[in-house]
């Protein structure tokens, strides 16, 4: 029972990492209905520069805030600079373009900072929390990164329901050709959609990075579980990222804990293949649209 | 069009095996290896264009279907030790029948949804390995012993063996892939491809053909694990990560999708621009860390690079080219004139057939095409 809650808690806490992930991609899917593979890929970059900053600083809060500019920063150039040329193309063009990216940003990590893996500092306590004698599993540190990542999707579903920025881009990923028309610059919301997801990726990485340590591809793994939860989810619908997240982190924390790590993939897998069965689109996706 | 163009496709394939032979003699023992290299990603990629760029199903996971390849080979040759044509062909006929399962799961799925399920089998096929460590050699994998055979005696080179039999599959496969797109069933995936409700409409079993293009492609990629078996002599978990498939479909797309010189051009890209950019860095003394990411990054650039220069990739390139010479393109599924002159205002085509017959092969956004016409 003890180790039931240790593996839920545990699970809660690298679920909310996946779902940043998905979140991440969500945002970008919605504006330009791409599969960025660049996502894991960045948040490595952005997690080096926190490294960098950390060690030069002394302090992780400013590694922390430099990562999650960088993300800005980084989401806003990659899609001025080689997706807004490849839109309007065969649509895979531009998923080759994000591969393309990702490869170059593992390279220029290696050339940078070299192959071998890093330690990635985390900004609480990391031994295990405790109810009376009990241990809970998860230590102060997953707790600041659940309470991280819910409180960056509150604050975008918030915006996104209330701000008229919010309003834009909804609108714009709802019907770009009307949204147009009634005079929203869609290619800026497009831009904002990859800044925004540049910083959960960045966030993603920070959080992530003290469990799974540092390295050119450290973030592959955690990227292909984000995109199996958006797809889970259904990649139209934030809230469904975020629920696709916890689901998998938690499923894979029990399949890790109680059957060995060999079969978290195929576990997910699994989960994956039951999913698409019944709902094609992901668990949240709306009423089928099928032009004829 | 079939008829003309059978020669054509025999005469190219020939030329190739000519000039692939040649090479084998001249080049030195790792250039053969690279040779055979490339013909075990020819083999797989030609696959994989024809199911994305024909039947337009996407797939991140033809990786899983080379390690099915590959492992079969290992534990034939192993168990059994059957000569290697015919593990070939067990090869092949046990990625066929994973492609049909694969092929009736994905046969309602879409777009970054198959994607993602293809990736996620990539991603967990091979972990089957460290899971049955007794039968399948668990992280060290299974060796694979391959001979050459006695007739061409004892001193010939293996590397150079490895290199015929790998690309005389890839020739093989390209020339029957290539009738196969000629014909009804490459004719149905596109229509397919294009739009399911109106390919339906017309007689097509729409589900019979996108599972179909799935065997075939899974066969391709088994026969490309079965040779990777033979030429790298060891079946390794982790010879089959996520980069191989997504090498595979980028190699797909750079060449130019749906193509099959594409197919050709694409693996060269893959297989040869981070060996020559290696090569470059290691020979201008630049310190390891440097040298050995210096490749991985200029393929990142030269994929970005190609995909905003040549939106139809390398061969879309090679086509605009030829087009500048006035050599009229080759006979592909794509005819240079296509992007442009498909519309109905290129003038009127002499019969339906012959309207078939050009507005195949468009690239994959055929939708927003026709919406606009």
């Amino acid at each position: 029972m003890v180790e039931f809650l240790q593996f839920t808690l545990s699970g809660i806490s690298f679920g909310m990492i996946y779902a940043a992930i998905a979140l991440s991609l969500v945002l970008i899917w919605r504006g330009t209905r791409l599969l960025n593979f660049a996502q894991g890929g960045m948040a490595m970059f952005t997690t080096y520069i926190a490294l960098e900053v950390i060690r030069h600083t002394g302090s992780y809060w400013a590694g922390f805030v430099v990562a999650l500019a960088a993300g800005i920063v980084l989401g806003t150039v990659a899609e001025l600079a080689v997706i807004r040329p490849s839109l309007g193309r065969p649509e895979l063009n531009s998923v080759i373009i994000t591969i393309g990216l990702l490869i170059l940003l593992e390279g220029l990590a290696g050339i940078f900072y070299g192959g071998q893996y890093r330690s990635f500092p985390a900004a609480f306590s990391v031994t295990g929390l405790r109810a009376g004698s009990t241990p809970l599993g998860v230590s102060r540190f997953d707790v600041f990164v659940a309470a991280s990542v819910l409180v960056t999707t509150l604050l975008l579903a918030v915006g996104f329901r209330y701000t008229s920025a919010g309003l834009r881009m909804r609108a714009a990923a709802f019907n770009a050709t009307v949204a147009r028309l009634s005079g929203i610059r869609v290619a800026r919301v497009i831009t904002v959609g990859w800044a925004l997801a540049g910083l959960l990726g960045a966030l993603a990485g920070v959080l992530v990075s003290p469990s799974t340590f540092l390295c050119p591809n450290s973030m592959d793994a955690i990227f292909v579980f984000g995109f199996t939860a958006a797809v889970i989810g259904g990649l139209d619908s934030p809230a469904g990222a975020v629920i696709g997240g916890l689901l998998l982190g938690v499923a894979l924390s029990y399949a890790g804990g109680y059957l060995g790590s060999d079969v978290t993939a195929l576990v997910a897998f699994g989960i994956l293949v039951v999913v698409l069965m019944f709902r094609p689109a992901g668990i949240f996706s709306g009423a089928r649209v099928r032009r004829v | 069009m079939t008829m003309r163009s059978l020669p054509r496709v025999l005469g190219a394939a020939l030329a190739t095996a000519v000039v692939v032979a040649i090479l084998s003699v001249k080049l030195n023992a790792f250039q053969d290896y690279q040779i055979a290299e490339i013909a075990v990603e020819v083999t797989a990629v030609a696959g994989l264009t024809v199911l994305t760029g024909l039947s337009g199903q996407i797939s991140l996971g033809n990786g899983a279907f080379m390690a099915i390849g590959a492992y079969t080979t290992a534990l034939v040759l192993l168990h059994l030790g059957w000569p290697f044509i015919a593990v070939l062909v067990v090869a092949a006929a046990v990625t066929a029948v994973a492609g049909a399962i694969v092929g009736v799961a994905a046969a309602r799925l879409h777009g970054p949804y198959l994607a993602g399920a293809t990736l996620m089998l990539g991603v967990a096929l091979p972990s089957l390995a460290y899971i049955y460590p007794g039968v399948f050699g668990g992280d060290q994998g299974l060796n694979v012993v391959f001979t050459t055979p006695g007739f061409l005696g004892v001193n010939f080179p293996p590397t150079r063996w490895q290199a015929w039999v790998s690309s005389a599959v890839a020739l093989v496969t390209l020339v029957l892939l290539a009738n196969l797109g000629r014909s009804r069933v490459g004719r149905n995936w596109r229509a397919v491809r294009d739009d399911e409700v109106a390919a339906a409409l017309a007689g097509v079993n729409v589900a019979r053909a996108r599972i179909l293009a799935f065997v075939v492609s899974a066969t391709c990629a088994g026969m490309a694990g079965a040779l990777l078996a033979i030429i790298t002599g060891l079946v390794a978990p982790g010879a089959f990560t996520i980069t191989l498939s997504i090498a595979l479909l980028t190699a797909a797309v750079i060449g130019g999708l749906g193509t099959l010189p594409g197919a050709v051009w694409g693996s060269l890209v893959i297989v040869l621009v981070p060996t020559y950019a290696t090569d470059v860095a290691t020979s201008h003394g630049l310190s390891t860390a440097v040298a050995s990411n210096i490749p991985v990054a200029a393929y990142g650039v030269v994929l970005i690079l190609v995909m905003l220069i040549f939106p139809q990739g390398i061969q879309g390139g090679v086509r605009w080219l030829l087009g500048l010479l006035g050599i009229p393109a080759a006979r592909t599924w794509h005819p240079a004139s296509m992007s442009e002159a498909g519309s109905p205002a290129g003038g009127a085509p002499a019969s339906q057939h012959e309207a078939l017959l050009t507005q195949r092969g468009d690239p994959p956004e055929p939708h927003k095409k026709e919406g606009t016409q």
